[in-house]
């Protein structure tokens, strides 16, 4: 068992754990931290294929890591919307809940649109 | 002579690690925040500090180990200034209250348990 | 087994021990440091992935940027943290939910392990296209010549992630300061450090962003570190993020994607195709467009990190 299949093994682990917290977690924060980390586990799955495509006196694929870098500066910036919405959720409600049902509290900015 | 080198390194990098692990443990065992920070910082500086030495001669070109030796630099910079950060951090926590420094109560007689 | 095969195990355990206790630490705070470290130790894994490229972006982005992002996140909630306590979802759900993670992990696993032998590649192609840029970094012709598309794309998304950021400030803020005023200690040991470090940030940012040439490195990378620096500098108080409707602000956020069009619509004209560039210049032009990038990637990051607009004067 080579090292890349060692290391695809533990990051579909990892994505699984990420996709169940992803599932249970019920603060919004803790969900896209999870969501982050399913997506790390893809993304070295990448990688996996990218190392067993070594070729031509290169150590990997190029193609595929050209992809996870761009995946991951866009798995950033969606990061980054989804933090900027949940603190304006929590400025806007009051709370981070999800649920439907919850009462809403009194915001922190009294002049929100 | 690379057989010297080579056993400087090992023995270099082997005492570094034993800094690790001596930092490792005083992390887990200490009781608060100050004494924690004094633990991590003998893994940060002298740990690293011996690992990059054991590093050094396997370098290959004297710009390789001035690269070594400035990630060291800069691991100090950022570990000083964050403990720093900390300590003070965790001395206006314990000054309003809350947990983090055991205090020493003082016994009827005036001298500290 | 090798040592290398024997450290690499035990990095995998690593990974696996650090992502269970992110997902089930108790305190968002502790989960957001798990993450950091998580970030880390998967640099070193794509290191061994032989993708250094990769493992540099993972380690200032997945790494940096994102635990930034998400410790500021979590000291700003950390009053939402016992009414969410309430909600934990009951014993039927989580079940499930295990049961569905357990089933996909499995699935992802059998494609792992299921993967064709020889595989497949384009690695050969990449390398005998090399020629056609005069670039060393394989990753980097890839990025910037034979999917040069993606990359302009890419930028664009950023660009309207960013404009998403912005959008959800309230009306009467619009156009104000993001985030909350820093203040900081002017004699302090975060002041000091944001006046040491950045000249050296700057320094090792425009390094990688050359060396990615021929060398790991490149835009993404140099862009991070840089965004990095600048983060540093307006966190310590020393500076103020310049409020969302600065002009100069917004021509260097379009700088990067504007130099990338308008070289992609010369190769349309003067060339063969879109993007297509000629031979003989092919090097001074990625080497512009990446400079105009690293730019405006450092600016996009620095802001999407410091948030929606918060106040409307700079006090």
């Amino acid at each position: 068992m080579s090292a890349a299949t060692v290391f695809g093994l533990c990051s579909a682990a990892a994505a699984g754990l990420g996709l169940y917290g992803l599932i249970v977690n019920p603060e919004p924060l803790r969900k896209i931290i999870a969501f982050n980390l399913l997506g790390s586990g893809i993304f070295i799955i990448f990688g996996v294929v990218a190392r067993r495509g070594a070729a031509a006196a290169l150590g990997a694929d190029p193609v595929p890591q050209a992809l996870v870098i761009t995946g991951m500066v866009v798995a950033f910036s969606a990061t980054a919307l989804a933090v900027a919405l949940v603190l304006r959720l929590f400025q806007g409600a009051g709370s981070t809940t999800l649920d439907a049902d919850a009462p809403a509290s009194a915001g922190t900015d009294p002049t929100d649109a | 002579m690379k057989f010297m080198l080579d056993i400087v390194t090992v023995t270099a990098i082997s005492a570094g690690a034993f800094f690790f692990l001596a930092g490792t443990v005083g992390l887990l065992r200490f009781p608060d925040t100050l004494t924690r920070l004094h633990a991590l910082t003998k893994a940060d500086n002298l740990g690293l500090g011996l690992v990059v030495l054991g590093l050094l001669p396997q370098a290959g070109s004297l710009r390789g180990g001035f690269k070594l030796i400035c990630v060291w630099l800069l691991v100090l910079l950022a570990g000083a200034t964050v403990s720093q950060l900390i300590a003070r951090a965790a001395l206006a926590n314990e000054a309003n209250g809350q947990r983090g420094r055991p205090r020493t109560r003082a016994r009827q007689d005036g001298s500290p348990t | 087994m090798t040592i290398a095969a024997a450290l690499e195990t035990v990095l995998a355990a690593l990974i696996l021990a650090i992502a269970i206790w992110t997902i089930a630490a108790r305190e968002t705070f502790a989960a957001v440091a798990g993450f950091v470290v998580y970030g880390l130790l998967l640099a070193l894994v794509w290191v061994r992935l032989e993708a250094v490229d990769v493992a540099l972006t993972e380690a200032a982005i997945g790494g940096g940027l994102s635990g930034v992002l998400l410790l500021g996140a979590a000291a700003r909630l950390r009053a939402t943290e016992t009414r969410a306590v309430m909600e934990r979802p009951d014993k039927i759900l989580r079940l499930g939910a295990a049961i569905l993670s357990a089933t996909v992990a499995a699935g992802l696993a059998a494609g792992v392990l299921l993967l064709t032998d020889p595989a497949p590649t384009l690695a050969s192609a990449a390398a005998t296209n090399a020629a056609a840029t005069g670039l060393g970094n394989p990753v980097t012709n890839v990025l910037m010549a034979f999917r040069a598309t993606d990359t302009l794309l890419e930028k664009v998304v950023l660009l309207l992630a960013l404009v998403g950021v912005w959008s959800l400030a309230s009306d009467r803020l619009w156009g104000g300061f993001p985030g909350p005023r820093h203040q900081a200690d002017p004699l302090g040991a975060l002041a000091f450090l944001a006046r040491l470090l950045p000249p050296v940030g700057i320094v090792v940012g425009i390094y990688i962003l050359w060396a990615g040439a021929n060398h790991p490195g490149g835009a993404f990378q140099a862009g991070a570190i840089l965004a990095a620096m600048w983060l540093l500098v307006m966190m310590a108080g020393l500076t103020d993020v310049p409020p969302v409707s600065s002009r100069r602000l917004r021509l260097v956020l379009i700088a990067g994607p504007g130099v990338f069009l308008v070289v992609g619509l010369g190769g349309l004209c003067f060339g063969t195709a879109f993007l297509a560039y000629p031979v003989a210049s092919a090097k001074p032009l990625i080497l512009g467009i990446e400079a105009a990038m690293t730019l405006t990637i450092a600016v996009t990051l620095g802001l999407l990190v410091a948030g929606a607009p918060e106040r409307r004067d700079g006090q």
